[in-house]
């Protein structure tokens, strides 16, 4: 189907202007029982967009990340990767059609070593059967080094490549973190979903977060959707601010907009004064 | 970075292929020289089977993150469809055993596929319902078809086909597939399932596809090791495969430690002899196992290796190390 672009949508960068979008969601919606979590969401993602997701606690960020990746079905609307409704897709087919995330709470392989945990990653781009593996054919060896050379290219992103043989689970907080993008990254995705990524850093190691997203998405090439907390970053190095608010879009545009758009101040800060409130 | 000294891929096959030799040595002498009564040489070669039990389920329960309670279900499976073939005498003695143990563990693992497709959808508690169900119905239904089973009398003048020889190289293949499995893409992804289905499914890993293949080549190793207990004892009845057996089975895992394949191997044997050499004990087996147990739970509950797999490559590579970092000190001293 032929796809139109928002015409009023201001947060498509100059660069992707003429370029199909890498992921637009119409009218979606989800309701939990009579509970209207999410109603009328739509957005438009540019292929090498960074964009951020804002609202306040509750307004439903987390809950599209879970629609998109498919962990829920919408009840309402439709989602487009590259132009393809991923209406029948589940969450693993949703990661194979160039979707990949990272959790507000961290879901790493606890167990594995940080190595593993990008190989894992990386399954997909290796295509070895069982029987290659049973057998260790030429395919095994092949696969194998090569997939293993990309993670540690990887994870050099992040400066990690010393930790490859650590259990995942004793890594410090930021480095888990920094491990999920890793991760998420190794699934070659198109559009990378960030849920919180700089929960539990202090500012410097925001700092260094906020390059090396800019830096991802500038080497590969991906859109990047985040949610966060902290307006340094996100106005930092977001192209596009979404922001939500009892799960609906209540203003979309670029971070100075946003942060002059009255209805954003009064989400985040409520109406000036309760007194005057009740006399207008 | 200091270059650490490991040693290169086909001398690590080397050293393993030698040590299985020399197990296959000794083991040889010990059961085929009569250095032991009859009875321990016998149970030398249950010890085997019960190995291959272990290794399996330990691939769905300690790597897959399942827990099943119908294995010796599988194992019946094994165990009759490899005997009623080996009676019908179809083939010649050597083909016929190979056969058999083939079919043995393929028709184990179509039951495997066709269980784990509707149980795998439940978890925990659930899954283990399920399967024990199973277990109880292969048993029952083999109690109910004396013409093809023999019923409850039992299925006698089955060929003893298990020699020690025979069990040994199924050990070795059994445990060699499933760390050849466990070491490679696919293995990762039955961990990565274990470990968090929701990151698994969100990294592209086809979950239900390798919750399958996991429980199938889980059912196929227990057929195996069933048909080489028909093939040992020359007789089955449907009682050998009660809910006992598969409780029996999970102990073993569960003691060695959920995850770990040396410590599968290593519980089978400790606890598939205990029975043995402590003959004067005999009816205070299950005491001693329900102790054992507790201790093991209390002392160390991730059982007696946790997920720690033995490797004597490493451990002569750190040997190594160890000493060539004895002389650097040396050399810095002086």
């Amino acid at each position: 189907m032929e796809l139109k672009r928002d015409p009023r949508a201001p947060m498509i960068p100059e660069r992707d202007r003429d370029k199909r979008p890498a992921l637009e969601c119409v009218g979606l919606g989800i309701d939990f029982g009579g509970l209207t979590a999410v109603d009328d969401f739509n957005i438009t993602i540019a292929p090498t967009e960074i964009c951020g997701l804002i609202g306040p606690n509750g307004a439903g960020k987390t809950t599209i990340f879970n629609l998109l990746t498919k962990v829920y079905r919408p009840t309402r609307g439709s989602i487009y990767l590259d132009g393809k409704d991923t209406k029948s897709m589940n969450t693993t087919q949703a990661n194979r059609a160039g979707l990949a995330r990272t959790f507000q709470n961290i879901r790493l392989f606890k167990e594995l070593s940080v190595l593993d945990n990008v190989l894992v990653g990386l399954h997909n781009e290796m295509d070895y059967r069982v029987a290659g593996a049973l057998f260790r054919l030429p395919g095994y060896w092949r696969a194998e080094r090569i997939a293993k050379g990309r993670a540690k290219e990887l994870l050099s992103i992040f400066g990690m490549e010393g930790m490859a043989y650590h259990k995942a689970g004793s890594l410090p907080y930021g480095s888990q973190r920094r491990l999920e993008i890793v991760r998420a990254l190794a699934t070659n995705p198109a559009v990378l979903l960030l849920d919180e990524p700089a929960a539990g850093m202090n500012p410097a190691e925001t700092d260094d977060l906020m390059h090396n997203i800019k830096k991802i998405q500038e080497t590969f090439q991906i859109a990047i959707v985040l949610i966060e907390h902290d307006m340094q970053l996100v106005m930092g190095i977001c192209e596009g601010v979404a922001v939500l608010n009892y799960g609906r879009l209540i203003a979309k545009g670029t971070p100075a907009e946003i942060q002059s758009n009255p209805k954003v101040i009064e989400a985040y800060l409520g109406t000036g004064g309760g007194g005057d409130d009740a006399a207008s | 970075m200091k270059q650490r000294f490991t040693i290169p891929m086909p001398a690590r096959y080397g050293i393993n292929i030698g040590l299985l030799v020399l197990f296959l040595i000794v083991g040889n002498l010990i059961v085929g020289g009569n250095l032991l009564p009859r009875a321990h040489s016998n149970n030398v070669i249950q010890v085997g089977f019960f190995i291959i039990l272990a290794v399996s389920l330990n691939l769905s329960t300690g790597y897959l993150g399942q827990l099943p309670l119908g294995h010796a279900g599988f194992m019946a499976v094994g165990a009759y469809a490899g005997a009623i073939f080996w009676r019908s005498g179809l083939l010649p003695s050597e083909a016929s055993l190979v056969v058999g143990l083939l079919l043995a563990g393929v028709v184990a693992a179509i039951f495997g596929v066709l269980i784990g497709i509707p149980a795998l959808r439940l978890k925990g508690d659930y899954l283990a319902i399920i399967t024990l169900g199973f277990g109880e119905i292969i048993r029952v239904l083999i109690n109910n078809l004396p013409a093809i089973t023999g019923g409850a009398q039992g299925l006698l003048g089955i060929p003893r086909y298990s020699t020690f020889l025979v069990v040994y190289i199924c050990v070795i293949l059994t445990c060699g597939a499933i760390h050849m499995l466990m070491k490679s893409r696919h293995g990762r992804a039955i961990l990565s399932i274990r470990e968090n289905e929701i990151a698994a499914e969100s990294c592209g890993i086809k979950t239900t596809y390798y919750k399958v293949l996991a429980f199938a080549a889980s059912a196929f190793f227990a057929g195996v090791a069933g048909a080489l207990f028909a093939g040992n004892l020359g007789i089955l009845v449907p009682g050998d495969f009660d809910f006992m057996a598969s409780i029996n089975i999970l102990m073993i895992v569960v003691l060695g430690g959920m995850g770990s394949m040396a410590g599968s191997v290593i519980a089978a044997a400790i606890l598939t002899s205990l029975p043995v050499v402590m003959q004067p004990l005999a009816q205070y087996r299950m005491i001693i196992y329900a102790l054992l147990l507790i201790l093991v739970m209390i002392f160390k509950p991730s059982g007696l290796l946790g997920t720690y797999d033995f490797s004597l490559s490493r451990v002569i590579e750190r040997l190594v190390r160890r000493i060539t970092a004895g002389r650097i000190k040396e050399k810095g001293a002086k």
